[in-house]
């Protein structure tokens, strides 16, 4: 694990000035992501890579639950949903045989568009716990659908016959190849989401979430504004369960229970609410400490529970508050 | 579908909607009181039923085994507000969602730690074992009977204490405006403690009565905690009347839900098709009842006015 | 066509490694991967100290070379799986991987640790996929296909000569499946399909269904907590002396310390059971308990014929890099199983005997299956002929 904690020296050159702060972390986590692999190659390469490449399609899913939860604060409790909605759309085309993937995400990223939309418009009349509540019982009335969908494995889910195809091609069969595809997808979900926070739509989701009734005065319709943030935030996790499918070459219902929702909610908490990248370095922390202490004894979580009750009570602002680089 | 069935099938709906009142009406005062999301309240649930289980080991009888569960739940459930809980009250409910999460994982793995993966046994008391036949042919639990009948009388308990005793109605002031009550001169600490501890006492209750019909093992607590969520919202969060009624209707919504749906959709559709969606449709129709109610009235059946 | 390169390259480099270390006696690498937590963490438990207490009495070796297991827990989550396993093949290099306790964690697992050349032996797991068209050279189930106790108990219910038998199960693809297999053998009437949600914890609703219903038997596949709840509320209803209780992964070493007295007399289908009588699987019983202070399961026995068998099939192979050898030795199947009979069908499945067994109270006061009689000889499963194996 040492392979993201070792700053690259290109990290390294940037400047600790106030103002290129709020870039300085970002920059230093994508670039310790692009140099792993380097790292990787000195050990067991796959093993790492695979370890990696979850953490960043977690870092996906949990970023976006991040533009609805740290900025919107819509906490959705349903957001693996959109993960099984992804993962689902190329396991049901693949076992009909269509393996191309740009089809495939095409049916993930609608799919979870189209789903977002219409439980987003529902669940938005409600407020507080009571958004919560709803969306977690869309979240679950999804999952004992894909539980019951005999023909595609039910409960037990389905093997891939392989990753998506690209072009036709086994493009992203290797480790190499599939771990920069996800680092681009990573990459790029976060530049979108940067612009959309520092877009006007981001400016009155924030709005709103600070005083909806003001922004309303002012003659914007929060409603609109956050239903539009819901939906991106879905598809975007939708292409998580897309990336997740492809990881795993497998698809279950597992991807998508509610205890799998309270983990997002729980890295976006961990990581630091509402910067876009604490979401990766909860993601990151999240699954690299389950790795390593899972490592140690079986009674890792004895050591977990704990370690997340003292972040709350001691770091206030997640782990990037402890790192005092948290911007609003 | 006969008449004897239903009614079985009701009473069934019944006791599961019973226990879920007993863990759901401490959550909906400890949320609705200290605007606090205590996911860490199923975990208690379970302590009180390997309480229950352990104390019953150990004197022999189910009856001082409740008897000295409840103080220890009590006492627990305490424990965990003194040292966590507290310090979570003015802190953003996400950081609450965190830190209890944290008490769930260690909780959970700790009784594992402490009693071993296994599920325990606990025996049904003798007295209350066998069961009586309630209709021609239609035998049930007296057991059962007992836990609706105990349900009832914490119920009718809770009622009193909430509308006719002075902490009551401090509750339920505080549950309007705690700042307000606060700001009278009362304790609010105390009676946030007060509170909490009462609701981990019940939770830990339903624990130690279930543990004689039900596998005591780790993570028991987990899925109860949901559909206490879901009933608290169905409820509207800070009302003990809504939280009863909708822990009935919960209960009886999927007790029955799970019997008669594929024998209500035979009614339109043919045999396999209306027996597969019935299977499909039977989990979900409390997620489907929620949000409907949601949908209708967003605060749920029973707003607590503010 | 990559992945053949590669893992014939990688193969090379252990074949390089294992020639010039085997003069110093390089070591066995054994990964467990088994579900360690959650509710169902004690199948997981009994699958390892089974496996555990079989390399103990054989001095830490198998095979006659030191051996290294490393334990890992799937957490019963799929994705979590897929990278534990890929951590015991990449990282720890192991040669086989032992595991895991549940299908759906099989169907994650199983493409990457055969893709990779090694060997995955299932102590539980024997999904219908890997069993017919799936099939795949480097997969062995050393328990049964999961099928198969269920059509055990179709079987018994057939020859007892029940006319109309209700069936209740979990909703999910195993309980499916369950139902199925029991069907496979009974020609009866089926009175009812009754599934209840998964996880569930009260059975009232449907037991008084089930009475309502008056079956000449029920048919159950309960496995965990589920059939701890069913056993006791079944008997508490009244309807153990009234109406047979037949089932499969229901009534057995792992749900019986909680099940007690509630469970006694009811109807299992099973390949083993704790009492078979083979002086093996005695030595095993007394061993198991005295180290465990806990009655085996059938997870535990597999376990531990696991071992047993990797232990044949390294002694018999110079080179463990030499798969098509390992291969081979595996497949003869040249151990003493617990279970007496014990050969591998083409597929990697067994070819077996299965009994239908009874809960019952020792005289020690500890609770166990035991065999009641023999139902299926040498039986393979019903998949088997799908099975093409590819070269």
């Amino acid at each position: 694990m040492n392979e993201i904690a070792t700053p690259s020296p290109a990290a390294l050159d940037v400047p600790r000035a106030p103002a290129l702060r709020r870039y300085g972390v970002p920059v230093l986590v994508f670039a310790a992501f692009a140099l792993a692999p380097i790292a990787a190659a000195q050990g067991a390469e796959g093993y790492i890579l695979s370890l990696l490449t979850r953490v960043m399609i977690f870092a996906i899913a949990a970023m976006s639950l991040d533009l609805i939860l740290g900025y919107g604060a819509l906490v959705s409790f349903g957001h693996a949903a959109f993960l099984g909605i992804g993962a689902y759309a190329v396991g049901i085309l693949a076992s009909h045989g269509i393996e191309s993937a740009l089809v495939q995400l095409l049916a993930a990223l609608g799919a979870s568009a189209l789903f977002a939309l219409v439980t987003g418009a529902i669940s938005m009349r409600t407020k507080g716990v009571y958004f919560i509540m709803i969306t977690l019982a869309f979240g679950q009335m999804l999952y004992f659908l894909a539980t019951s969908l005999s023909a595609y494995g039910g409960d037990d889910g389905l093997t891939l016959p392989s990753r998506s195809l690209l072009f036709g091609a086994n493009l992203l069969k290797g480790d190499h190849a599939f771990y920069y595809a996800v680092l681009g997808c990573l990459l790029g979900c976060y530049l979108l989401c940067r612009s959309v926070v520092a877009s006007r739509f981001g400016r009155v989701l924030r709005g709103a979430k600070e005083n909806a009734v003001r922004m309303q005065a002012i003659g914007f319709a929060p409603y609109r504004f956050q239903l539009g943030a819901y939906v991106l935030a879905g598809t975007l996790c939708g292409l998580a369960g897309f990336l997740l499918a492809n990881q795993t070459e497998f698809v279950s219902p597992a991807y998508m229970t509610w205890q799998r929702s309270g983990e997002l909610i729980v890295v976006v908490v961990l990581g630091g609410l509402a910067s876009l990248h604490g979401a990766i370095i909860g993601a990151a922390a999240f699954l690299l400490l389950e790795e390593v202490l899972s490592g140690y004894t079986e009674h890792w979580k004895m050591i977990f529970g704990p370690l997340l009750v003292l972040v709350v009570l001691y770091a206030r602002g997640g782990i990037l508050g402890m790192m005092g680089g948290r911007h609003g | 579908m006969s008449t004897t069935l239903l009614i079985i099938q009701t009473l069934n709906g019944l006791q599961f909607g019973i226990i879920l009142f007993l863990i759901a009406a401490g959550l909906t005062l400890v949320f609705g009181v200290m605007d606090f999301i205590n996911l860490a309240h199923g975990v208690q649930y379970m302590v009180g039923a390997y309480l229950a289980a352990a104390f019953t080991a150990m004197t022999g009888n189910f009856g001082l085994g409740l008897l000295l569960a409840l103080p220890t739940a009590l006492a627990f459930g305490l424990v965990l507000e003194v040292l966590i809980f507290r310090h979570l009250y003015d802190r953003d409910h996400l950081d609450q969602v965190l830190a209890t999460f944290g008490v769930i994982l260690f909780l959970n793995q700790a009784v594992k730690f402490v009693w071993g993966a296994a599920p325990l046994f606990v025996p049904v008391p003798e007295i209350l074992s066998g069961s009586i036949e309630i209709a021609p042919g239609l035998l049930y639990p007296v057991y059962r009977l007992a836990i609706i009948a105990a349900g009832l009388g914490v119920a009718a308990l809770l009622y009193g204490l909430v509308n006719h005793t002075r902490a009551g109605m401090l509750v339920r002031a505080g549950a309007t405006n705690a700042p307000m009550v606060s700001a009278l001169g009362v304790d609010i600490r105390r009676l946030f403690m007060l509170v909490f501890g009462f609701g981990a006492m019940l939770a830990g209750f339903a624990g130690a009565m279930v543990a004689p019909i039900l596998s005591v093992e780790p993570g028991m607590g987990d899925n109860l905690l949901i559909l206490a969520f879901v009933v608290i919202v169905i409820g509207g969060i800070g009302s003990v009347r809504g939280a009863f009624i909708a822990a009935l209707a919960v209960g009886l919504v999927d007790t029955l839900g799970r019997s008669f749906a594929s024998n209500i959709l035979r009614l339109f559709l043919d045999s396999g098709a209306a027996s597969q969606t019935g299977r499909a449709l039977a989990p979900m129709l409390i997620y489907i009842l929620m949000a409907a109610i949601l949908f209708f009235r967003p605060s749920g059946l029973f707003p607590v006015r503010r | 066509m990559k992945t053949f390169v590669k893992a014939a390259g990688v193969a090379a480099a252990l074949g390089l490694m294992a020639s010039t270390a085997l003069a110093q006696g390089e070591k066995v690498r054994v990964g467990l991967m088994l579900t360690l937590s959650g509710p169902s963490a004690v199948l997981g438990q009994q699958a390892r100290d089974g496996f555990n207490l079989a390399v103990k009495e054989m001095g830490g070796k198998l095979g006659g070379r030191e051996v290294e297991v490393i334990v890992v827990d799937d957490e019963l989550k799929p994705d979590v799986a897929v990278t534990k396993v890929k951590g015991l093949v990449e990282r720890d290099k192991v040669d086989f991987v032992v595991g895991p306790i549940f299908s759906n964690v099989a169907g994650a697992i199983h493409k990457p640790v055969t893709d990779a050349g090694v060997f995955l032996l299932s102590p539980n797991a024997g999904p219908s996929v890997f069993a017919g068209k799936g099939c795949n050279p480097n997969f062995f189930a050393v328990s049964y296909q999961n099928d198969q106790n269920h059509e055990v108990a179709g079987k018994v219910a057939q020859n007892r000569g029940y006319k109309r038998v209700y069936l209740l199960t979990p909703n999910y693809q195993a309980g499916r499946d369950a139902m199925a297999g029991f069907k496979r053998h009974f020609k009866g009437e089926i009175v009812e399909e009754s599934y209840v949600p998964l996880n569930n914890l009260d059975f009232q609703s449907e037991l008084a269904k089930l009475a309502a219903a008056q079956p000449d038997a029920v048919f159950t596949f309960m496995p965990g907590g589920m059939g701890v709840n069913l056993v006791r509320q079944y008997r508490q209803a009244g309807l153990a002396d009234k109406i047979p209780f037949l089932s499969a992964f229901t009534v057995d070493e792992s749900t019986l310390p909680a099940q007690q007295d509630a469970a006694i007399g009811m109807l299992g289908g099973s390949n083993w059971a704790p009492n078979l009588d083979t002086p093996q699987n005695k030595a095993f019983v007394a061993a198991y308990e005295k180290e465990f202070n806990a009655v085996p399961g059938s997870y535990s026995m597999h376990a531990y014929d696991t071992a047993k068998l990797l232990d044949s099939a390294v002694k018999s192979v110079k080179d463990l890099s030499d798969k098509k050898a390992v291969r081979e030795a595996i497949a003869k199947a040249d151990f003493q199983s617990l279970r007496g009979d014990f050969k591998f069908g083409a597929n990697g499945f067994p070819v077996q005997d299965f009994y239908l067994v009874k809960a019952a109270k020792r005289p020690d006061g500890k609770f166990q299956t035991e065999i009641v009689e023999k139902v299926f000889d040498d039986y393979a499963d019903a998949y088997a002929k799908d099975c093409k194996p590819a070269s």
